[in-house]
């Protein structure tokens, strides 16, 4: 690589940024990062060297905007000025509109948070050369997109043995695929759950990752926490999980509300409350914690930035519609829909639903995955449930083939009308519970915004 | 009341599209009619009946199907060829399509067995083919229209043992050239279509559903009709969605 002056390309950083501001902008918009790039091909690599304490990227199918922002309150609780992308901008134009938008802020960015497209991640990490990489978790997502989860994986592998030697890794060791990434080669911290009270009975249906990755061998699990991620290891060759350096060890499931974690570190336990609720959330904030960790913030401080973050927009997002609260679970593929299931079934009351299916690009365009969610435990506790989108009569189909009564699912296809519906459907003290796809979510939450309940989202990121 | 038995291979190596809507729908549109279903999974390694009434072979990713490609071809094989032979129903979607067929030359040039079943052989290509999908099905009865998505690596050609499942309306079907779709010999049917298949192809199912209530009674079987609007709406919904993907 050519060591290229910096001048120029914040000279183009500035012009792009003006031109952008000119044509106006909406939230989480790449276009700038698109233009930059085209104009200045290095400009990440530039950028980023410009940020003294380095970068940070975080990488998932699940769980990506969510840890973001909890290792974002770990970052603003240090006081280090922080550059990072939007939710929906997660690919390597993402982060360049993210590094020029950096360039013109003051006090000048020392540190970057990137979350990233999984299949993007190889050629960010290329270009950043992060001082941390935080690896969460592998599920079948958008297989017409993303093409068969072995090869993410591969892919991952091979960029692992690009990075930097001074790169640490942060990987989730109860999920098998992830772990089986340490090349032995880069310091490595391993985040999980160790509570045995955190245990579904067996692997969900469909469960992925259920095969060694050294030997192919079927692995055996002592305890399953979420998906395929738990205690596992390999009768054939030997492999396990890893021991943990950054371990859950006490997680406490507040509802449909939060979780209540005790996490044991390096430099000592922490103790949090934190206002997101189910499984995935205490995965999500053990990340976090990892993370900081692993960029030698303290215990003490790492507690009380989880237990002050809210929740990411879509994200166990609680809004305010006529009276009623309306809670936003994004739900997108097989393992976060069935987390988001277990989760809703926290509460004990019946349970009014609206569950959102579009097929666009951005969702995938095969829905086929709604029929490996486990809905199953929601048939007895429904109060009530309208499904809408652009595929509304195949969600409605999946409850009907569960064994739910034609008569109980009410099917609007138009999200505006399906809303009201489902609000006069909520009595005023309950919750209603969105179960919505990403442009579906995104659809409700414009919805919502025209109707006062919520901040449009980058007002709110 | 009759039950039928269904032989569901690999459940946990061949699932990757939801192949168990496929066995939801068996069993509830059975349950509508007052029949039960017995589902037997067999795995590697495991014995499969030589009486169920229909074999379900769904869809893996490469590494997965070259798993039980083998056991597929060595343990299995036999069994399967004497129960279609004697009228019972096969249905293999995607991977398990291919394998349904003579084998499946890999992305990495790995030969994969097949048992043969259909004469039919597959080949990765240098893309996947993927999208929605429309073919039009000419099955024992009118022609139906049959939706469903495909993905897939592998270009099927079929050789004179077998005729096709379907013609391409929109989509790649077995090879992006010849505008054919799967593959049918006798009671064996072979698709790329997953969706899954069955919940908003009810015709589609309900022949399949007969031929196997015949191969388990032993006598001609008229199935009692269901309300099938909602499933109607959700096949049209999938038609319109191909003519306006444009716009999203």
């Amino acid at each position: 690589m050519t060591i290229a002056p910096r001048g120029p390309s914040r000279a183009v950083a500035r012009g792009v940024g003006a031109l952008s501001r000119r044509l106006g902008r909406g939230g989480g918009t790449s276009a700038p990062g698109r233009v930059l790039l085209r104009l200045r091909p290095d400009a990440i690599q530039d950028l980023a060297g410009d940020l003294a304490r380095g970068s940070l990227v975080v990488s998932a199918t699940n769980g990506k905007t969510t840890t973001s922002r909890l290792i974002a309150g770990c970052l603003g609780a240090e006081g280090w000025p922080v550059v990072a992308n939007r939710a929906g901008a997660n690919l390597v134009y993402g982060v360049a509109t993210a590094l020029l938008e950096g360039a013109r802020v003051r006090p000048t960015p020392e540190f970057g948070l990137f979350e990233v497209d999984e299949f993007a991640l190889p050629e960010v990490v290329a270009r950043l050369a992060p001082r941390v990489v935080v690896l969460m978790n592998l599920f079948r997502d958008q297989l017409d997109r993303y093409g068969e989860l072995e090869a993410i994986t591969d892919a991952w592998a091979r960029m692992i043995t690009t990075l930097p030697e001074q790169t640490v890794l942060v990987l989730n060791a109860d999920d098998p695929a992830i772990a089986s990434l340490a090349d032995g080669l880069h310091r490595t911290l391993y985040f999980g759950i160790d509570d045995p009270g955190i245990a579904i009975g067996a692997l969900p249906h469909a469960a992925d990752s259920i095969r060694c990755r050294v030997c192919a061998g079927p692995l055996v699990y002592s305890r399953v926490a979420l998906g395929h991620m738990g205690v596992w290891h390999c009768p054939a060759c030997g492999a396990r999980r890893p021991d943990l350096d950054i371990s859950a060890r006490s997680v406490r499931l507040d509802g449909t509300h939060a979780v209540d974690l005790e996490i044991l570190t390096p430099t000592g336990p922490l103790a949090a409350h934190i206002a997101l609720p189910g499984v995935h959330n205490a995965y999500n904030a053990t990340a976090a914690a990892a993370a900081a960790v692993a960029l030698d913030i303290a215990p003490a401080t790492i507690g009380p930035a989880l237990a002050a973050a809210e929740p990411a927009f879509g994200r166990a997002e609680r809004l305010h519609l006529d009276g009623r609260e309306v809670v936003l679970l994004l739900a997108k593929n097989p393992a976060g829909a069935n987390v988001t299931v277990q989760t809703v079934a926290l509460d004990p009351d019946p349970l009014h639903l609206l569950i959102a299916l579009n097929d666009r690009t951005a969702d995938g365009r095969d829905v086929s995955w709604i029929w490996d969610v486990d809905y199953e435990p929601l048939l007895d506790r429904i109060g009530s449930l309208v499904v809408t989108g652009d595929r509304a009569f195949e969600m409605a189909l999946r409850f009907v083939y569960a064994g739910l009564d034609r008569s109980h699912v009410h099917i609007v296809p138009d999200p505006a009308r399906a809303l009201d519906l489902a609000v006069s459907f909520t009595p005023p003290a309950r919750p209603l519970y969105v179960l919505p796809t990403y442009t579906a979510m995104l659809e409700l939450r414009a919805i919502l915004v025209t109707r006062g309940a919520a901040d449009a989202y980058w007002a709110n990121d | 009341m009759t039950t039928v038995r269904i032989c569901h291979l690999y459940p946990d190596e061949l699932n990757i599209y939801a192949d168990r809507g496929n066995i939801a729908v068996f069993r509830q549109r059975l349950a509508w009619r007052g029949h039960g279903l017995e589902v037997i999974e067999a795995g590697i390694g495991a014995a499969i009946p030589h009486d169920a009434d229909l074999y379900y072979l769904g869809g893996g990713q490469d590494r997965d199907q070259m798993i039980v490609a083998d056991d597929l071809a060595s343990a299995k094989a036999d069994v399967l060829h004497r129960a279609v032979a004697g009228q019972a129903v096969l249905l293999a979607v995607c991977g398990g399509y291919q394998l349904a067929g003579h084998g499946y030359t890999g992305v990495d040039g790995t030969r994969m067995p097949g048992i043969g079943l259909l004469d039919a052989d597959t080949v990765a290509g240098p893309t996947r083919l993927i999208g929605d999908v429309v073919i039009s099905v000419e099955l024992p009865g009118a022609p139906i229209t049959v939706v469903g998505f495909e993905n897939h690596a592998g270009r099927t050609r079929l050789g004179p043992g077998s005729v096709p499942f379907g013609r391409v309306v929109h989509g790649h079907g077995n090879n992006d050239e010849d505008g054919s779709e799967g593959a049918v010999t006798g009671r064996a049917i072979g698709t790329y279509l997953h969706g899954p298949l069955l919940p908003k192809n009810p015709r589609l199912a309900d022949l399949l559903l007969g031929w196997a209530l015949e191969h388990a009674t032993d006598a001609p079987v008229e199935l009692a009709p269901l309300d099938d609007t909602l499933e109607q709406q959700a096949h049209d919904a999938a038609i319109a969605r191909v003519a306006n993907r444009g716009a999203a």
